[in-house]
């Protein structure tokens, strides 16, 4: 079965053992979650999860379904086909000569990048951006040689609208939504 | 007034309506049954292993329909529970589980006898809680029974840590839960509902899979309203059995692996299914890519998860069974399908499921003359394997809850738990243990149980000497060669007697009836060691991997081409 990228995102009540549930869901089918970030939602006692996983359609639907029954989690969408806006913040750490230094800075302003701290023999950078812009500067980067690499994992939103919000989503069921809504 | 946990707890579990707990004590429940003697209306039955305690529990909620509670220590306690966690969650039964835990201030310290109980029941719980602060404790017990009984229900854990039991709080049970992302769908989209409506006054041969969801929603009447209406006929899964009256012109017997020839020939044959309350399991649809060719799929259930899983659904509706069925009546027309029901009813003239005439004593035969002695109104317990298939085949089922079985698990050692569960919930009805004799001997101990009680309930052990499911296997796909499979078994009379619980065995068919109603004229608990025709098998069969039409249902051909 043909696999490709999907995207998750969750509302989940904040409590513990919340993120064990879902991850748990996606462990039992084999799944390798490219990423995962959380935080704190528009409603204090809410966090919002964005999930990025590969897998047939099929398989990550059925995940979203059964993620949509774990109680905690008060709703779940796969927005892979829809209009998002996602980012991800990427520290990487690249070795810097006095030669190398300026040369470093030109790639760095081009892809609207910051240096965050500066040592003796090496530089931070800071980048903000989709999946592609971090991997283009990590790839452009690799000729000074990268000494470390952390990212956050992508988060996503989809565009216009009210969002996801917990009280619009009961409001406007189609039959296909209905099937979408909590149940167990 | 403040309370302790403990009290806290058994409050709670009066407010629910709790009348019994199965359970077995240790060190970090010390604090709860210490105030048992304070709380007469919950009834505490002593199992003597934890894995009885929730068998229990979940025969008790299957029979009186309500939500099973059992309760263990911290530890070995909780780890001895979990295949009976594990069996009410795969078959959707209600049950609280309670579990001791170490103190809060010894929690991931590898304490004497911690371990990660919600960690461990994560997986096979609808739901599970670990109580860290007291005052949390009701609207968590509230929580627990609500989730365990309504939507889809399942079995829900609760891990209170010794010194929550100690602590105190002020006690107040909240009216109302607050679960904001668990809101099941009841009722039908409308226009689903409609579309299935037309679907229906369309069928020319169409036909109702009935599952457990119709029990659980309790909607046997609605069911039968639309099967009448509509002349529908209806096959059941394992679990649906009862839901409709197996007297019924319009029923046709249980679908699947060990289902009937005619049952499967029909849902081969038939251009709409509608699938109520059941969720696709292999056992049932046999190979998936060939099943039911020629439908449109309607699937009700109420879990929007199930919907598409195994098998593609033409119309899905996700809601409470019972409401679907309500609202699908009111748009459902009388029809005839004189035509396909005679199709059907030659299909069962063609390939009845008949006891062989025989002069050995056969498990089927034991099964039927139980049916006759109890007119098919016992409630039927049964084990896993050969024992399990016959009585589903052979008892006849015409009330709601008449059989009681390990469907999703497939869980040895259900038999004699599950059955004590099931009188103890249903205390009017004759209750029969039907055991495997390698099943039986999985959860023994619970004989002392029954004594002690007692329990009076009725037990037929099917003794073939074999793993008879095993063994049938290896004779038909392993070339008979029987690897772990004989088994030699202690006298089951002289131990029930050793129990205080009188016993008989049967060897020669004659003695099978006079065996069965002496049984019956026993007030208490009574077992008969059915010495059974040991290389006996199941049929029909599908084979793994066939299709449901691809059914075998005459031993003796292919037994011999097997054999080879
Ligand atoms: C706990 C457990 N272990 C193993 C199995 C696999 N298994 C399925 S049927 C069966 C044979 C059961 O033997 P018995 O209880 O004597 O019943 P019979 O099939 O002979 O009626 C076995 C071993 C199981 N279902 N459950
Ligand atoms: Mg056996």
């Amino acid at each position: 079965m043909a696999t490709m990228k999907h995207t998750l995102v969750a509302l989940v009540e904040n409590k513990p053992g919340v993120l064990n549930r879902m991850v748990s869901l996606f462990r039992r089918r084999g799944f390798n979650i490219e990423s995962i970030a959380v935080g704190v939602s528009e409603l204090s006692h809410l966090s919002r999860v964005t999930i990025v996983v590969n897998g047939a359609a099929t398989m990550v639907e059925q995940v979203r379904k059964q993620l949509d029954k774990v109680v905690d989690v008060v709703k779940v969408s796969d927005v892979t086909a829809e209009d998002t806006v996602a980012r991800e913040l990427a520290l990487i750490k690249v070795k810097a000569t006095a030669s190398t230094r300026s040369e470093i800075i030109q790639v760095v302003d081009i892809f609207r990048a910051k240096i965050v701290d500066v040592a003796a023999d090496s530089v931070i950078i800071e980048v903000t951006g989709d999946d592609d812009k971090i991997n283009s500067l990590f790839n452009l980067l690799r000729g000074f040689g990268i000494r470390e690499m952390s990212r956050t994992g992508q988060i996503a939103m989809t565009r216009g609208g009210t969002g996801m919000s917990p009280v619009k989503e009961r409001l406007s069921r189609s039959p296909e939504q209905g099937s979408q809504l909590k149940s167990q | 007034m403040k309370m302790t946990g403990a009290q806290i707890l058994c409050e709670s579990l009066v407010k629910e309506g709790v009348e019994v707990i199965f359970g077995f004590p240790g060190g970090a429940m010390l604090p709860l049954y210490d105030v048992f003697p304070h709380y007469p209306k919950l009834r505490h039955i002593l199992v003597r292993h934890e894995q009885g305690a929730a068998h229990a529990a979940d025969g008790y909620a299957r029979a009186a329909r309500r939500v099973g509670v059992c309760m263990s220590t911290s530890g070995p306690g909780a780890t001895n529970l979990v295949t009976g966690i594990a069996n009410a969650q795969l078959d959707s039964v209600p049950m609280v589980a309670i579990t001791g835990q170490v103190a809060r201030p010894f929690i991931g310290k590898d304490a004497f006898q911690e371990v990660d109980t919600t960690g461990i029941t994560l997986p096979i719980t609808k739901h599970n809680y670990l109580v860290l602060d007291v005052s949390s404790l009701a609207e968590i017990v509230k929580e627990a029974f609500h989730l365990a009984l309504t939507g889809r229900p399942g079995p829900v854990l609760i891990d209170i840590p010794k010194d929550i039991l100690t602590d105190r709080a002020e006690f107040h049970y909240p009216s109302r839960v607050k679960l904001s992302g668990y809101r099941p769908t009841l009722e039908g989209h409308p226009s689903q509902i409609k579309k299935a409506a037309k679907l229906i006054a369309e069928a020319h041969q169409p036909l109702i899979i009935a599952g457990q969801g119709v029990l659980i929603s309790r909607a046997e009447a609605e069911l039968k309203q639309l099967a009448e209406t509509a002349q529908i006929p209806v096959v059941t899964t394992l679990l649906g059995i009862g839901c409709f009256p197996q007297t019924h012109v319009l029923s046709f017997g249980m679908l699947g692996m060990h289902g009937m020839a005619y049952a499967n020939m029909a849902v081969d044959a038939s251009d709409v299914i509608m699938a109520i309350g059941m969720r696709f399991d292999d056992r049932a649809t046999a190979k998936v890519s060939a099943f039911a060719p020629h439908a449109k799929i309607i699937h009700i259930d109420i879990d929007p998860a199930e919907i598409g899983k195994n098998v593609r659904a033409d119309v899905p509706i996700v809601g409470d069974v019972k409401r679907v069925l309500g609202a699908l009546n009111k748009l459902t027309l009388p029809v005839e399908h004189i035509d396909w029901i005679r199709q059907l009813d030659d299909w069962r003239k063609e390939h009845p499921l008949l006891v062989k005439e025989s002069d050995k004593l056969l498990p089927q035969f034991v099964i039927q003359q139980i049916a006759e002695v109890t007119h098919g109104e016992a409630i039927m317990v049964t084990g896993v394997g050969q024992n399990q298939m016959w009585t589903a085949q052979y008892y006849c089922y015409d009330k709601p809850n008449s059989l009681i079985s390990s469907g999703g698990l497939g869980t040895m050692g259900f038999e004699l738990p599950g059955a004590i569960g099931a009188k103890i919930g249903c205390p009017d009805r004759t209750v029969w243990s039907i055991a495997g004799d390698g099943g039986f001997q999985m959860t023994i101990q619970e004989l002392a149980t029954v004594a002690q009680e007692p329990v009076a309930i009725k037990i037929a052990i099917l003794n073939n000497g074999y793993l008879g499911m095993v063994r049938q296997w290896q004779e038909l796909f392993y070339k008979r060669r029987y690897v772990a499979t004989p088994l030699s078994s202690p006298d089951f009379v002289k131990v029930a007697e050793a129990y205080g619980i009188p016993a008989l065995r049967v060897k020669h068919k004659s003695e099978v009836l006079p065996a069965i109603k002496q049984a019956m004229a026993e007030s208490g608990p009574f077992l008969i060691d059915f010495m059974i025709e040991p290389e006996e098998n199941v049929f029909p069969m599908v084979t793994p991997g066939a299709s449901l039409a691809e059914l075998i249902e005459e031993p003796g051909k292919e037994e011999a081409i097997w054999r080879q």
